[in-house]
């Protein structure tokens, strides 16, 4: 019986200063924005995958470069933003983070990762491919995926813009963005962008893009959505 | 069992000699101009070489029959074994010395002659593992080549800088060789990394791409058509894969596919 008190006291004693934990901690808010640029643009070019006729076959009209992704009203795609100062340490998320070969192109073009999270490589292309990370701080590799091979599981252990190349394809082309942080988004195809959970406070906001470089702003979170706009200037070549 | 032997020696050289006259596995059949005189010299190569071979296993076929039962050995040839010997040199070495002479004649006639002065002028860029090919826009004017700007990411594979070159803005680049049929064609070949090769089976021609090179290749196209250009230099792991495509098509076919290339 006296037992039992222990350990009703242990539990109760333990459940409420998790809630005291959990009431100190602030409520997450969001970081939203546009990312748009002025001036003109580098023209894309379209892709010629003539040596592999599979692939060309599956992008009528072909695709096209995709270091700069403009969309309508001046917008940009696949801008990474994140914070870069002032967020606190974490633990990195442990879902792993997907990148396909399909149709002799990387998809996502940009793929957004924290240091040492799980990422798997696949190939789904009925040719081989050789996928080719240049990072500079990290430690270089390149693997061969025949027809059918299962993913490449491997993670990156320092944060880093990583340009990836495929060796037997010149034409793919793609990044990993290797973070510290786990507040980070991504711009879409309307140039909006979203960082959830983000705790009150001061921080410094950077947006990349591959083609343009970075930008910089501070933010201060404190109500539940912070804006924050970004705009690049863009040179025709 | 010598007379065995000579017989098997004998099947063995028609067997062998069957597929050369019956041209089992001849190349396809050429679309260029300079292409006859390839073959043609490849024929008396043939004739040439194929009469010593089949000749030397015909008379090796014959001593065999005549001596193979024999136990005891042959003490020498009738007259000494020298004049054999020096014939035999003398025949091997007039027909080597006739065959490079009129070879040589081939060659020179397919890369010595300057080519045609209205000749369709086509830049190819080589690298692992693919091949490109840039035409001069509708300024006529190839802009300069900037090895330090050349980035597969953005496509710019022969290395343009139309920041500074406003020749380079209406170059076009693409991954299938284009020509029109019956029309003078200038290539020049430049290699990216390391070296590699131009060759299309059809136009008889196979001209090695080295890097910090400028190579020229000429040809006339006779026959429309769909081919394979492929690289016969072992140029890395993906060499098996690198290739691409010459399209011979008409005038008029070329320049429609030219203006669309520029408007793009």
């Amino acid at each position: 019986m006296r037992m039992k008190f222990f350990i009703f006291l242990g539990v109760f004693g333990l459940a409420s200063s998790a809630m005291l934990v959990t009431a100190a901690l602030p409520a997450g808010g969001t970081i939203t924005g546009k990312v748009t640029f002025t001036g003109t643009p580098p023209k894309m070019r379209p892709i010629d995958m003539a040596k592999e006729p599979y692939c060309q076959k599956l992008h009528n009209p072909p695709i096209k470069t995709q270091d700069v992704e403009s969309g309508p009203g001046d917008t940009l795609e696949d801008v990474v933003v994140y914070i870069s100062v002032g967020d606190q340490a974490s633990t990195p998320a442990s879902t792993p983070v997907r990148y396909d070969q399909k149709g002799c192109q990387y998809v996502p073009h940009v793929a957004v990762m924290e240091t040492n999270q799980p990422l798997q490589i696949y190939t789904n292309d009925p040719l081989a491919h050789n996928i080719h990370p240049l990072p500079k701080q990290n430690a270089e590799w390149n693997k061969s995926q025949p027809p059918g091979a299962p993913p490449i599981d491997t993670k990156w252990e320092k944060p880093e813009f990583i340009p990836v190349k495929c060796n037997i394809h010149p034409w793919m082309h793609g990044y990993f963005v290797v973070l510290k942080t786990s507040h980070y988004g991504v711009s879409g195809a309307d140039g909006t962008y979203q960082i959830k959970n983000v705790p009150p406070g001061k921080y410094t906001l950077t947006a990349w893009q591959e083609h343009m470089g970075t930008q910089t702003q501070e933010v201060t979170v404190s109500g539940a959505e912070t804006k924050a706009n970004f705009t690049f200037k863009a040179l025709p070549y | 069992m010598g007379k065995f032997f000579a017989v098997i020696l004998v099947l063995i050289t028609l067997t062998s000699v069957y597929p050369i006259i019956a041209h089992t596995w001849w190349p396809p059949p050429t679309i260029s101009t300079t292409g006859p005189s390839v073959d043609h010299q490849m024929d008396e190569t043939m004739v040439g070489t194929g009469v010593l071979f089949v000749s030397s296993q015909l008379i090796l076929a014959g001593f065999v029959w005549v001596f193979g039962g024999r136990k005891e050995k042959i003490k020498g040839w009738p007259g000494g074994h020298r004049p054999v010997v020096a014939f035999a040199i003398i025949l091997v070495g007039l027909e080597i010395l006739s065959l490079s002479f009129v070879g040589s004649k081939v060659w020179a006639a397919m890369y010595m002659p300057s080519p045609n002065a209205q000749a369709l002028h086509v830049d190819v860029q080589a690298e692992q593992f693919a091949f490109f090919f840039r035409y001069a826009g509708p300024d006529g004017v190839f802009g300069g080549i900037h090895p330090e700007k050349i980035s597969d990411a953005s496509g710019n594979y022969f290395g343009l800088d139309p920041e500074n070159d406003v020749a380079a803005r209406d170059d076009i680049v693409v991954g299938s060789l284009y020509v029109p049929v019956n029309t003078p064609i200038l290539l020049t070949l430049h290699a990216k990394d390391v070296i590699h090769n131009f060759y299309v089976p059809e136009l008889r021609l196979q001209q090695d791409i080295v890097p910090g090179l400028d190579i020229p290749l000429h040809f006339t196209v006779t026959k429309t058509g769909h081919y394979e250009i492929v690289c016969t230099q072992l140029c890395g792991l993906g060499h098996y894969s690198m290739r691409g495509f010459l399209e011979v098509v008409s005038q008029s076919e070329f320049d429609t596919w030219l203006k669309q290339q520029s408007g793009d």
